[in-house]
């Protein structure tokens, strides 16, 4: 049981949100931006998506050729390690599933890791497991509308059941890896999977 | 899930507070005595939880204000009028109460005398914070040591609303005053002082050509405050030939804050 804090009283969850904030958040209604450097810019045209193997077969898409694939349309809270929640934020993109479904008609093999990189050099991990199933994709739209480049356009990679940091913003590629490698912060002391409701902040958490 | 590595946890600490220190109308400093403090680089930060005693808890993070030199962590707070943490803080704390807190936090937007200069930093608002730290680091660690101030030279644009919301102020003032090699220059965006001859207007490209190091003196950039600033900072600094690279940047507050 930790200290109780002399006459703090807090803010509960309201009825219509009670159960969706994972231990230690707490709900905004903005849209904070935090990112580790200046915000990269990179036009469409110069833009292009890569799905590599680990064995080094790749599949690339232009910006036409990727926004073209079938797109999805998905609500969901998002989980902010730095302790904001943002509830029914709504995205449109290209689902991992169909990008790995497409990548392997190309002979791209699986591989149970995937890294993602982003402009800028940011990189994160995921266990390819994450990614799949219906519950991560590459988003450019937000709100219905082109996502703006401080919150990670023309795309990021979509990944809400886990911190938002693992959402990385200005993705160009997803490669998969036979093993695990800890990504920009995951190397600098915070979780490597990173489950909010585990509340798997930083290196150590449980 | 486990990490990769066998890293230990970062623990909650029961902190006692020291000292509850007014700085501006909106902002205070909670000195605190950490028993077991493993230390930190300047720019962490660390995050503090609030128990009720129905067992409702919150987190929030806040910056270290204090140099890792410091016997005593120092964290300036905010205060926010519709905050759920930051009025407790301010309002409600005292010396002798207890405030439960984890850390240090954040290994990037961190610099110390070992990582080299020049520095160039600038601040919006309460995003002196970690900022300072590095600023009292640097003259806690290079003491008489003239050579090495001139060879870690820092410039610190700092952006405010009004002089009397300058977080800081009297301790900038001595620093820069004493040490030929630290340049405050602050710009005031609301309102200024009778007779004021500085900047007032928002941090921008013209302003930064004027305070900033040149780009070819690759200064390591530090840039902190709310997200329309740190964004127009960051974006002129790469237009003006800075390497991305050498730009750290942290975000305070909501989308909308301006300073």
């Amino acid at each position: 049981m930790s200290l109780v804090s002399r006459g703090f009283r807090g803010r509960r969850q309201s009825a219509e949100t009670a159960g969706r904030l994972p231990p230690g958040q707490y709900e905004t209604r903005d849209f904070p931006v935090l990112s580790a450097g200046p915000t990269p810019r990179t036009p469409l045209t110069a833009w292009d998506f890569t799905l590599r193997g680990a064995d080094g077969k790749s599949a690339r898409w232009t910006w036409d050729e990727f926004v073209a694939l079938p797109r999805q349309t998905t609500t969901k809270d998002i989980h902010c390690v730095t302790k904001w929640s943002k509830f029914d934020t709504v995205w449109e993109g290209i689902s991992i599933d169909t990008l790995l479904s497409e990548a392997a008609a190309k002979g791209v093999a699986s591989s149970p890791y995937v890294v993602a990189r982003c402009d800028g050099g940011y990189t994160t991990n995921l266990p390819l497991a994450d990614v799949m199933g219906g519950k991560a994709w590459i988003a450019f739209m937000y709100d219905g509308k082109p996502l703006p480049p401080e919150h990670g356009g023309p795309a990021r990679l979509l990944v809400p059941h886990l911190y938002f940091w693992k959402s990385a913003k200005w993705v160009r590629e997803l490669q998969l890896i036979e093993s695990d490698t800890p990504g920009f912060w995951e190397s600098l002391g915070y979780h490597n999977y990173g489950d909010p409701w585990r509340e798997q902040r930083y290196a150590g958490d449980e | 899930m486990t990490s990769i590595g066998a890293a230990p946890k970062i623990a909650w600490r029961l902190t006692t507070v020291i000292d509850v220190i007014r700085e501006t109308p909106e902002t205070c400093t909670l000195t605190l005595d950490v028993p077991g403090w493993p230390g930190h680089r300047a720019g962490q930060h660390v995050d503090v939880r609030l128990t009720a005693d129905d067992g409702y808890q919150t987190e929030r993070s806040y910056s270290i204000a204090s140099p890792p030199e410091a016997s005593r962590l120092a964290l300036t707070i905010e205060r926010l009028d519709d905050g759920e943490v930051s009025p407790y803080l301010a309002d409600e704390l005292h010396a002798g109460d207890k405030l439960e807190l984890r850390g240090p936090i954040g290994g990037y937007f961190v610099w110390d005398v070992a990582t080299g200069g020049p520095l160039l930093l600038v601040g919006g608002g309460s995003g002196i914070v970690p900022l300072m730290a590095m600023v009292r680091h640097r003259d806690i660690a290079l003491g008489a040591d003239v050579a090495a101030r001139h060879r870690l030279p820092v410039r610190l644009l700092y952006s405010s609303r009004r002089w009397e919301n300058v977080i800081y102020r009297d301790e900038l003032h001595r620093i820069a005053e004493m040490d030929p090699t630290v340049e405050v220059t602050h710009t005031l965006t609301r309102e200024q002082p009778a007779g004021w001859a500085g900047f007032k207007r928002r941090i921008d490209r013209a302003m930064l050509e004027m305070v900033a190091w040149p780009a070819s003196e690759h200064p390591h950039a530090f840039v902190c405050g709310p997200t329309s600033l740190v964004e127009a900072v960051a974006g002129n600094l790469v237009e003006l030939g800075h390497q991305p690279v050498l730009i750290k940047t942290e975000r305070f507050g909501p989308t909308g804050g301006a300073v």
